[in-house]
């Protein structure tokens, strides 16, 4: 099947089949990375722009590692966005951006909606979205998608616990939507005031204990949980966090015996996961990684060439 | 001079009127309204022939925001009353979140100078409760008034402060200058975008609670029923807000309700392409909030139709939503949107003329409101089968920040009246001079 | 109006990929050192089953290695379509080895273009072989197989499919008249 987008934005509206065109090209493209010369020329000569406005060292390497592994020109351009400080509007970097003929922007931004903004004004590039602010985080759930049917072989069926600060977590709505329509049921985890309204009507099931949510679970996705950042001090303390919602040796007894567990990184030990869990087994964090770089490898040559 | 307007339905609630009747109006006050009157000479008279529109007491919006002073890039006291009579409105409140706040006769004499030289609306200074709306001390509230201000509000902030709100209203009723209340909670509204529900959960934005706004309004109606004293609550957006209100009123409590148009015809999904143009405080809500908002205005729990004009210009609006101010613009499509109502049976015209003309004359003791003769000839006349599309490059406002951008409308002001001066006109055809 | 005319059979086939197996095993005289690379989709099961044929003669086996052309296409962008991506399975480092590149039909040359670019990212080859099933000429590179097992000239208003019994259930060759 043909590759239909200018844009990807969000996974909220991709369909099965677009899915599986995704995570079947990534797949091939990981060989690329195991061998002595990591290039292929597929991209040469087009230009591809990390447009970041908040900090990112993991996801930022892996969009610029994978673009320059298919041969195209990787640009960096970190961004400030302060409000306070005006500097120059979106728009404008946009439009100066654009003056300058890129192919693919791929952009990071603490508002939601800003991607959407630069998606609609450049009709000759396309975007893709590396987050804004708690909307979407489509690379990071289509490389979650992409780690799981490595290790399960399919998706349909799965149960998977996703745990942590949900209201504010792109990863999290993006996986509901992408692992929804790959036919997994999502079971979310949280203390109630990190638990949006009505989430439920994602066709998901609430709970606030985690041994509830991660009872005979398939996958169990943890997610970085950063107090310090919670706007309205919700949550009392990290000790009481951990104690609540730490994946331990002893909760994870729960879950399926050949339960697997994700983060999306960076993690943060003996907060949301125990060590022993982070460099165990059962972890396939840092593969989540290895498939980052194949994914986003894999979105690059979809986009590029634009539309006929 | 004289000017005979022939023909028109003439709805005035003030009067039970609704007939087709001619009106004269003599050095700016209606003389005579008669079945039909003759266009006999001896004076110099200037005939419209009116037949086949609606003639209303001039419509008054009493809640907009001018900009002037200090923002005078988004608009202008002048280009604000244009706007107004464009849309039908004769005169219009502006609140005093200017750039200084309208908290001192100064801002206050300045705007009504503005608005004297604009000669367009008519144009009431709100004047701030408290002193750079910061809600700490009381403004001068007695100063105020004689400098012509004919309300007080903090609006676009709360008056946090409920002990300052209970002298607030208090002492404003004692000088018999009505209070209008922003109801927000700002500690939990605070970093919200839109409306907390399935849509906010759904895009990421951080949500405002409804209990912000329904929170503040029974807090304000406490007070107001523990001192015998009145309030007006501003831009009511929500099933619970209603419900509280009628209640109150119920009880005899001295409570009155304006809501906007955008509260009975946009939801939060609005919101999914992240349009900064359906970004406000209130925020959107849900459909069963619209459907509130239009039981609160068919059984008069909400009195008052009021836009809540609020421009911005690109470096505002064309940002990041989260970045992006709060406030649309309102005063040229208020009519045609609130002629919905109508339409779908909510509201009958003459009730609709009583929202946006008779109740707002009433909350805000100015004149105008009626057609009785003998009172200023403020007039409004709609045509309403004149279908329109909304451009907003054609707005006399000079901000463009509208939901309402290519939306089809049926009916539309075409005539606008103030003090027997026509300051507004898309009629085809100019008056005959007899 | 469409007519395809069978060129080939089953037999047919067979019999050139032996002769083939035995060109190959003559030029480089002997196995040693020699990898043999198929290129997807049909080079891959007519390499395997002249590594079988080479292997019944020399009594071992030779390396196979799978090779996706698609991201070396020069035309992989501009297509409208954009073409299936495979993967790409080369288990062993290329350094000095003999290199038996492996196609079903030989056309204008693009494709082993692109073949030897991807076998340059994985290693130095002491030299590239190619055998293909069938040429059908109309070249637009100077590139020309070693080991051909049928020449059929052809028209440009002709399509010529290889079609196998692991793919399309059925060992022959076809022209299509389009």
């Amino acid at each position: 099947m043909k590759f239909e987008r200018k844009d990807i934005l969000g996974l909220k509206d991709f369909s099965r089949n677009e899915i599986d065109l995704i995570l079947d090209t990534a797949e091939s493209l990981k060989e690329v990375s195991t061998r002595k010369i990591k290039k292929v020329p597929t991209l040469r000569g087009k230009t591809v722009i990390n447009l970041f406005y908040e900090p990112s060292t993991r996801t930022r390497t892996s969009f610029e590692i994978a673009a320059k592994r298919l041969s195209a020109d990787a640009v960096n351009i970190t961004a400030s966005t302060s409000s306070v400080v005006k500097g120059e509007t979106l728009i404008d970097t946009a439009r100066n951006l654009e003056s300058m003929n890129p192919d693919i922007i791929i952009m990071r931004h603490s508002a939601a909606g800003a991607p959407h903004i630069l998606a609609r004004l450049l009709k000759q590039q396309s975007i893709i979205n590396a987050g804004d602010g708690a909307h979407e985080h489509p690379t990071q759930s289509l490389l979650d998608m992409m780690t799981i049917r490595e290790k399960k072989g399919t998706i349909e069926g799965l149960k998977v616990a996703i745990v942590g600060d949900i209201a504010h977590s792109r990863v999290a709505r993006s996986n509901i939507y992408g692992l929804s329509t790959m036919g997994a049921t999502v079971a979310l985890c949280g203390p109630a005031m990190m638990i949006p309204k009505e989430i439920d009507k994602m066709g998901v099931t609430v709970h606030n204990r985690m041994d509830e949510a991660i009872d005979d679970a398939d996958i169990i996705m943890m997610l970085r949980i950063q107090l310090e950042r919670q706007k309205n001090n919700s949550f009392p303390s990290v000790r009481e966090y951990a104690k609540l919602y730490c994946l331990t040796p002893d909760r994870i007894k729960m879950a399926k015996k050949a339960v697997t567990v994700m983060h999306p990184g960076p993690i943060n030990r003996g907060v949301e996961i125990d060590p022993e869990i982070a460099d165990g087994p059962y972890s396939v964090i840092l593969e989540q990684v290895t498939n980052g770089v194949a994914l986003r490898m894999a979105l690059l040559y979809l986009l590029a060439g634009g539309k006929q | 001079m004289r000017l005979l307007l022939k023909g028109g339905r003439i709805i005035d609630p003030s009067q039970n009127m609704d007939a087709r009747r001619d009106l004269l109006i003599e050095d700016g006050t209606i003389l005579e309204i008669a079945e039909t009157i003759p266009e006999k000479g001896g004076q110099k008279t200037a005939v419209i022939d009116l037949t086949d529109t609606i003639l209303t007491p001039g419509l008054i919006d009493m809640h907009t925001h001018l900009r002037e002073p200090g923002e005078e890039y988004k608009e202008t006291v002048q280009t604000g009353s244009e706007a107004a009579v464009a849309g039908g409105f004769t005169s219009i409140a502006c609140m005093a979140n200017t750039v200084p706040v309208n908290d001192n006769r100064s801002v206050t004499e300045f705007i009504k100078k503005q608005a004297q030289t604009a000669g367009m609306a008519r144009v009431y200074p709100v004047a701030a409760v408290s002193k750079d709306e910061k809600g700490t001390i009381l403004t001068e509230f007695a100063d105020l008034k004689d400098a012509g201000a004919v309300a007080l509000s903090d609006d676009g902030n709360p008056v946090m402060d409920s002990s300052l709100m209970r002298n607030a209203l208090e002492y404003a009723f004692s000088l018999g200058i009505p209070v209008i209340s922003h109801c927000e909670d700002t500690n939990l509204s605070a970093g919200g975008q839109m409306n907390e529900g399935y849509t906010s959960t759904e895009l990421g934005l951080q949500g405002i609670p409804n209990t912000a706004e329904h929170i503040m309004i029974a807090r304000d109606i406490a007070l107001a029923e523990f001192s015998h004293v009145s309030v007006h609550i501003a831009h009511v957006s929500t099933t619970e807000s209603v419900r509280i209100i009628r209640e109150a009123k119920k009880r005899g409590v001295r409570v009155t309700a304006e809501t906007a148009p955008h509260y009975f015809i946009f939801t939060d999904e609005s919101l999914r392409e992240f349009s900064t143009n359906f970004k406000m405080y209130p925020p959107l809500r849900k459909q069963e909030d619209v459907e509130a908002i239009k039981e609160g205005l068919k059984d008069g729990t909400i009195d008052a139709i009021a836009s809540d004009h609020a421009p911005h210009s690109s470096i505002e609006k064309d940002v990041e939503f989260e970045y992006a101010a709060n406030g649309i613009i309102g005063l040229e499509t208020s009519l045609s949107a609130s002629l919905t109502l109508v339409e779908e049976d909510v509201l009958s015209l003459s009730q609709l003329i009583e929202k946006m003309s008779t109740n707002p004359a009433g909350i805000l003791k100015i004149p105008g409101g009626t057609l009785r003769v003998g009172s200023k000839a403020d007039i409004t006349v709609i045509d309403p089968q004149k279908k329109w599309t909304v451009k907003a490059d054609e707005f006399r406002s000079k901000s463009r920040n509208t939901p309402f951008e290519g939306r089809k409308f049926q009916g539309r002001a075409v005539l606008t009246i103030v003090g027997g001066s026509v300051k507004y006109s898309s009629l085809p055809f100019p008056a005959r001079n007899i | 109006m469409t007519k395809n005319k069978v060129v080939m059979d089953a037999e047919g086939i067979d019999r050139s990929l032996t002769r083939i197996a035995h060109e190959i095993l003559e030029e480089n005289k002997g196995m040693e050192d020699l990898v043999i690379i198929g290129i997807r989709e049909e080079g891959v099961f007519l390499g395997q089953r002249i590594g079988k044929k080479i292997a019944t003669v020399e009594k071992t086996d030779v390396p196979l290695g799978i090779l996706d052309i698609t991201l070396y296409r020069d035309d992989v962008l501009s297509k409208v379509k954009k073409p299936k991506l495979g993967k790409t399975d080369i288990p062993f480092c290329l350094d000095n080895k003999k290199v038996v590149l492996i196609d079903d039909v030989i056309f204008t040359g693009r494709t082993i273009r692109a073949a030897m670019d991807a076998l340059m990212d994985f290693g130095r080859p002491m030299l590239i072989q190619l055998a293909v099933l069938i040429d059908r000429g109309h070249r637009e590179l100077p590139i020309q197989p070693n080991f051909v097992g049928n020449s059929l000239p052809s028209s440009l208003w002709e399509k010529v499919s290889v079609n196998l019994v692991e793919i399309k259930g059925i060992d022959e060759v076809v022209i299509e008249y389009i």
